[in-house]
């Protein structure tokens, strides 16, 4: 087995969960037109990634073959459901914001996926490392959506004004296709061509 | 490897349990705090109803003070429109009120699925620095497609004309329903009017666009993609606008301002 370092750095540019696995796709559109909820989704996933790294990694000698996918499931539907309540707790307008999104991490394939192909396989301390680093890979492909979203659809980094749009009085229009959800395909679409063009082994076979 | 079913279920068991009271606990825990947001958040929408704030950017202390000085939460027996004095404003609970038999009753069935109401409302009155009536601020809830909407509909001084509507809880598709708490579709409704010239409520989402006020002074546009959820906001303003709802507080109100 890798250490702990490229078990924790993989999955931000080598084997990027969003990028070469094309997982979690369907939270990376939703969330990404502004970076501060993107920031909160990240921490989100980062944390009910590793827990659920860490407890199914824990229990992976007892838990029965049969009904394993189920109990991932039940531990992930828990953190994530505590995590909700969290968030309504302590971040109310950004917790708003997100909706239905954060329930919906419960069916976001990276976290059962990393489950399945390595909790199950790995010791407490090793799953803690690949959620973690799965999570940032996952981040990191959010917050550059985000970045480049935010900034040509709504002129804001962090909600920060830095081209100030015609709505507001300013000079720069809108690009309204990055508001929308198909404006986050086409920038993941690029991220991805980028960075197999850098990294050519990850071009799949023809 | 293979196990026996007893295991099976017995693992199956400990698991929903220990993930059950994990789950329960933090619920329990947590839930001072979030009542508290929400409350804060249902101020907030009072505020922005009667267009104190614009939406969704929430005043600051002094603004905040001085918005709500000139609001005055009210209790009213919403059958005959008259002040309750005898019910406190600060411990009211609307919403418990609605479902408790000794203080709420069934009405008729109507088309924004309402099954009961309650006998008294919390409104806020809104007064100028002499204390002349300025606008009112009225609860409204109602069914959408999937979830009960609770906003506030804020008229103007002549009881006619829609200050603002805000939803500040909602389970609406996200995108679609959920853009009830749209800024954009809620900057449509000032300026529009709820009753025509005979005193019946003739404001209605539209499925389409309706234009602007001039134009269609009682249509707003529908939502698109969410014609169910456009309808109960039509349905539910027509029945808390009217004579089961607050038609007689409002009527008391026009005849003491006149």
């Amino acid at each position: 087995m890798a250490n702990s370092r490229d078990t924790l750095l993989d999955p931000l540019f080598n084997n990027n969960p969003i990028a070469l696995q094309v997982l979690g796709i369907c939270s990376a559109l939703a969330v990404t037109t502004k970076m501060e909820v993107a920031l909160v989704m990240s921490i989100a996933v980062i944390a009910v990634l590793t827990l659920s790294n860490f407890f199914i990694s824990m229990m992976r000698q007892w838990i029965p073959a049969n009904i394993r996918i189920i109990v991932q499931l039940t531990v992930i539907a828990s953190l994530v459901i505590v995590t909700d309540q969290v968030l309504k707790a302590y971040f109310y307008d950004i917790a708003r914001q997100m909706t239905v999104f954060i329930g919906l991490i419960i069916t976001n394939c990276i976290i059962m996926g990393r489950a399945e192909a390595f909790a199950m396989q790995n010791g407490p301390w090793e799953s803690i490392v690949d959620g973690i680093g799965n999570g940032l890979g996952y981040s990191a492909v959010l917050m550059l959506t985000a970045f480049v979203r935010e900034l040509f659809g709504s002129g804001r980094v962090f909600g920060v004004p830095v081209m100030v749009t015609t709505n507001d009085g300013g000079w720069y229009v809108a690009n309204n296709l990055m508001v929308l959800s198909p404006g986050a395909f086409f920038i993941i679409g690029m991220l991805i061509w980028a960075l197999r063009a850098w990294k050519r082994d990850q071009v799949e076979a023809e | 490897m293979q196990r026996n079913a007893t295991y099976v279920l017995g693992f199956a068991a400990i698991v929903c349990v220990v993930c059950a009271v994990v789950v329960s606990s933090a619920a329990v825990v947590l839930k001072d705090r979030q009542d508290a947001n929400l409350a804060a958040y249902r101020e907030q929408n009072v505020l922005e109803a009667a267009g104190f704030s614009e939406p969704g950017q929430p005043l600051s202390g002094d603004e905040l003070t001085a918005a709500a000085a000139r609001l005055t939460p009210v209790v009213i027996d919403l059958d005959t429109g008259d002040l309750n004095a005898t019910v406190d404003v600060a411990t009211f609970d609307q919403r418990r009120a609605s479902t408790d038999p000794a203080t709420s009753r069934s009405v008729d069935a109507n088309q924004a699925r309402i099954v009961r109401i309650p006998n008294q409302a919390l409104v806020y009155e809104l007064r100028d620095d002499a204390g002349n009536l300025d606008g009112v601020v009225l609860p409204i809830e109602g069914k959408g497609l999937w979830s009960t909407l609770y906003g506030f509909v804020a008229l103007e001084a002549d009881l006619t004309t829609i200050r603002g509507l805000t939803y500040f809880e909602q389970k609406e598709t996200a995108g679609l329903g959920g853009e009830v708490d749209n800024p954009r579709w809620k900057a449509l409704w000032p300026g529009r009017r709820a009753f025509d010239e005979t005193g019946a409520t003739a404001i209605e989402v539209l499925k389409g666009a309706a234009g602007t006020v001039e134009e269609a002074p009682y249509e707003v546009d529908g939502l698109s993609g969410a014609t169910i959820t456009s309808r109960g906001v039509t349905y539910m303003l027509q029945f808390w606008l009217g004579d089961e709802g607050f038609g007689p507080y409002l009527d008391r109100l026009r005849e003491e301002t006149i």
